[in-house]
């Protein structure tokens, strides 16, 4: 195969698997494109006072389950002398506290982390559920209980159906005789909903309560909720017997799923349960990074995200250079400009990144050009080119150090962070340099040296730029990109910028 | 407009640009291994001299700083020479002695030096100032062309050299380089020399440019350039096309000096030819590259060296 088509082949790789990644990142895990975008999360806190009398004390509590919609992430449960452990329980799980003999009012807390997001809902046992059993109606409201279920059949074609409408029959405002006859007083929208269990159970329907709370965009407070899910054959299905809408909420976060109590306290007593879910503004990036973090996605996982802070840090720096790079390939082969040594703008705009432009570009010049003038005294002692470059790189040390105490005194603190300049290849530069103003003339260290400082500073411009900073870190696969555009910059035969002035009294005689 | 040329319109005149001349003339025609022969101009000196190419004499070489001491004596019966690094790039530490006063040595400019400005030259030579990269080095020290009075006039001093680049064995375009007072007797364009294209066929000056500039006269001497009929033409070109198969370059620089009584000389090879020929000439040549291509496809090439010269010099007519 020919260069030419195998770099093509590798091209088109390298720029399929960089924006896919970069896609999938993007509508998979929900790492925004563009920095800055808000999202909401949640703190959902249950608290659990009680009073206890010295006596063994056991709380147990159904904990939250992930949606489609929602992903829990544990915070962690708090409560002073009691021990905390989860316990897996059918497809739920329940956090239990324990203590031996506590005195005295208690508060229980558990917290979570809920995030927009892919969550894990509970797998419901496998094969159908059991047919329940037919629950027992007292004498009065047998009646109501068949007339009902037989309107619901009558009007219904699946168990589904069946359950919108039972809940439509028992939710309504004006209720029929016979739900009313249901019902001795004004029912609770939980005695509604244990109503409706019932008699799906008694049409042989299975069927659960499902409770939880529902999650506000403004995080005020919400109380919880009764839903319940109804087997439909093929899958559970959440209704809401309020509204008898089917499937769940969005931002529905459940706890528990069945007939029991949602939480349960043995050996104390003045039990009380509350929740609260606080709403919080975070960058959507930490929200999709925690998100992703907690559901385990090896994209994330096996990335500079799994690194410790400090390191991360390093490696924005060190994913800039890339950028940078592009900057040098694109004004050297596209546009001709020249410039000393072929990488060193790159690092005078790392430097630029660490000093801000303006006192990094005076520092830079202050310093070649005093260890320009410098350099032209050492020519005249004979050295040899190791020793001169070694005595040269003292001499820019001694500037540094000259500089920072000058400028301290005089209140200048920029002038501190020259130490950020790399002094080997300052050192260099100023040799280089020296050498070009001897042989070439000043004219090519100034057309040289202009062209190394507009290289540095367009690297710098591009490299601090919001959304190119963030893109190569959040985005580290767009380096393939990058590598892609280089590649084929690399094969590029046609002109470059300079040479259509270069070569233009050649296409005027023409 | 705004004195820049469209791509299409530098397409059209056949202009070779530098990405095309590094991917396309360098990458796919120069292998690698092949560098450090014309690189390093101690090699290219023995590989002349294998194949039997005519070149200006070694003197000696300089490889230590011990031996700087030895050379005052060793340069005695030497009135004239010329210092190079063997690994030298772009013309840089090439120093021209063309004569003697007393202790001291002329530069051509006419400007003397001691013997400490010569020790000095020698060890930054020696320490790699010059070659690229900055790796030590060795000085060579060979005899100085003795040139062709044929030039006389036409330059400030030094010796003019005829670059003559050539493509696959066929010598494809040629120029001169005329050095200047503003370039201290060096013979290379970007220091300040006259460029004056050369006609591949004959050797008769095409045009001149200065700095990227045509001129009409040399700066200096005032001589009309569009005089200049370079002799032993022919020899020339066939000596050129002689150096690629002795280096094995595809895309081959060659830069011939005339001496007065020795003819056209092999000065140094390079490896990387640049583009300022083409300005020299006012023409692309890309043109005549394709030629050369479609040539060597229809298997008609001819295979010596001497035989491809003279179809170049027919067929660029």
């Amino acid at each position: 195969m020919s260069a030419k088509s195998q770099l093509r082949i590798i091209v088109t790789v390298l720029l399929i698997v960089g924006f896919g990644m970069t896609a999938f990142k993007h509508f998979g895990l929900g790492f925004p494109l563009t920095p800055g975008m808000k999202e909401t999360v949640w703190t959902a806190e249950a608290r659990i006072s009680f009073q206890a009398a010295g006596e063994p004390v056991k709380v147990s509590m159904s904990l939250p389950q992930g949606t489609d919609t929602l992903l829990v992430v544990d915070q962690g449960a708090a409560g002073r002398g009691f021990g905390f452990h989860i316990e897996k329980d059918g497809p739920g799980r329940t956090g239990v506290w324990q203590a031996r003999a506590p005195v005295g009012n208690h508060s229980l807390y558990y917290r979570a982390r809920i995030y927009r997001g892919n969550g894990t809902p509970p797998a419901h046992a496998p094969g159908d559920p059991e047919i329940p059993q037919a629950p027992i109606f007292t004498e009065d409201q047998a009646d109501a209980a068949d007339t009902i279920l037989a309107e619901a059949h009558t009007f219904s074609a699946d168990p589904e159906g069946m359950a919108i409408r039972l809940a439509q029959a028992l939710g309504s405002d004006a209720p029929s005789p016979a739900a009313t006859a249901l019902f001795p007083d004004e029912p609770t929208s939980r005695e509604e909903v244990a109503m409706i269990v019932r008699l799906l159970h008694a049409a042989g329907i299975p069927a659960h309560q499902l409770r939880g709370i529902a999650l506000d965009e403004d995080g005020s407070n919400s109380g919880l909720q009764t839903m319940f899910e109804v087997w439909t054959g093929e899958q559970w299905v959440a209704i809401n017997p309020a509204t008898a809408e089917v499937g769940l909420p969005e931002l529905f976060l459940p706890f528990q799923r069945g007939e029991e109590a949602i939480f349960e306290v043995e050996g104390a007593f003045g039990s009380k349960i509350q929740f609260s879910a606080i709403a919080d503004e975070i960058s959507s990036r930490r929200g999709a990074l925690a998100a992703s973090k907690a559901s385990g996605s090896l994209l994330v996982d096996f990335s500079i995200f799994s690194l410790p802070v400090e390191s991360q840090k390093t490696f924005a720096t060190l994913l800039l250079i890339p950028i940078g790079a592009l900057v040098v390939v694109v004004l050297r082969n596209l546009v001709g400009l020249q410039t000393s040594g072929t990488f060193m703008p790159i690092l005078i705009a790392l430097v630029f990144v660490q000093t801000e432009l303006i006192p990094g570009l005076t520092l830079f010049l202050v310093v070649v050009s005093i260890g320009l003038f410098i350099r032209g005294y050492l020519t005249s002692l004979n050295l040899l080119l190791v020793p001169r470059i070694a005595a040269v790189l003292i001499v820019v040390i001694s500037l540094y150090i000259f500089l920072s105490v000058v400028g301290f005194k005089l209140g200048f603190t920029t002038a501190l962070s020259v130490t950020f300049f790399p002094m080997i290849i300052i050192s260099w530069t100023i040799e280089r340099m020296s050498v070009l103003a001897e042989e070439e003339g000043m004219k090519d260290v100034l057309i040289q040296g202009g062209g190394s400082l507009l290289t540095a500073v367009l690297a710098y411009l591009v490299m601090t730029n919001r959304y190119v900073s963030y893109w190569a870190f959040e985005f580290p696969e767009l380096l393939l990109v990058v590598l892609a555009i280089i590649l084929v910059i690399g094969q590029y035969t046609g002109y470059r910028l300079s040479e259509l002035r270069r070569f233009e009294p050649l296409a005027r005689d023409k | 407009m705004f004195g820049l040329a469209t791509p299409w319109q530098l397409s059209r005149a056949g202009i070779v640009g530098m990405n095309r001349r590094n991917v396309q003339l360098i990458a796919e025609n120069n292998p690698r291994h092949l560098y450090p022969l014309v690189d390093d101009k101690l090699r290219t000196k023995q590989l002349l001299e294998t194949h039997g190419l005519a070149a200006p004499q070694l003197i000696g070489v300089v490889k230590q700083t011990g031996q700087i001491k030895e050379l005052p004596g060793f340069l005695e019966p030497h009135r004239q020479f010329v210092i190079k690094p063997a690994r030298g790039s772009g013309g840089k530490g090439i120093l021209v002695v063309s004569g003697r006063e007393g202790d001291s040595y002329v530069k051509p400019s006419g400007s003397t030096i001691g013997f400490e400005a010569v020790a000095r030259h020698i060890n930054n030579t020696l320490s790699g100032l010059f070659s690229l990269g900055g790796k030590p080095d060795v000085a060579m020290i060979e005899s100085m062309v003795d040139f062709d009075r044929v030039f006389d006039g036409f330059t400030f001093e030094g010796v003019p050299d005829i670059r003559v680049i050539v493509y696959k064995g066929f010598p494809t375009m040629a120029m001169t380089r005329l050095s200047t007072s503003a370039s201290d007797g060096k013979a290379n364009l970007h220091q300040g020399a006259v460029g004056v294209g050369l006609d591949i066929a004959t050797g008769h000056a095409l045009r001149a440019v200065m700095n990227g500039v045509p001129v009409e006269t040399h700066p200096d001497t005032g001589a009309t350039l569009a005089d200049i009929q370079v002799p032993h033409w022919p020899d020339l070109v066939r000596l050129s096309a002689r150096c690629q198969v002795a280096s094995g370059l595809g895309y081959l620089g060659t830069d011939i000096v005339l001496d007065r009584n020795q003819g056209p000389q092999v000065l140094e090879l390079n490896a990387r030819p640049g583009l300022a020929i083409q300005v020299a000439n006012g023409a692309g040549m890309a043109g005549r590259i394709d030629r050369i291509e479609a040539l060597l496809a229809s298997g008609e090439a001819p295979e010596q060296p001497e035989d491809r010269a003279d179809w170049a010099m027919e067929a660029f007519a």
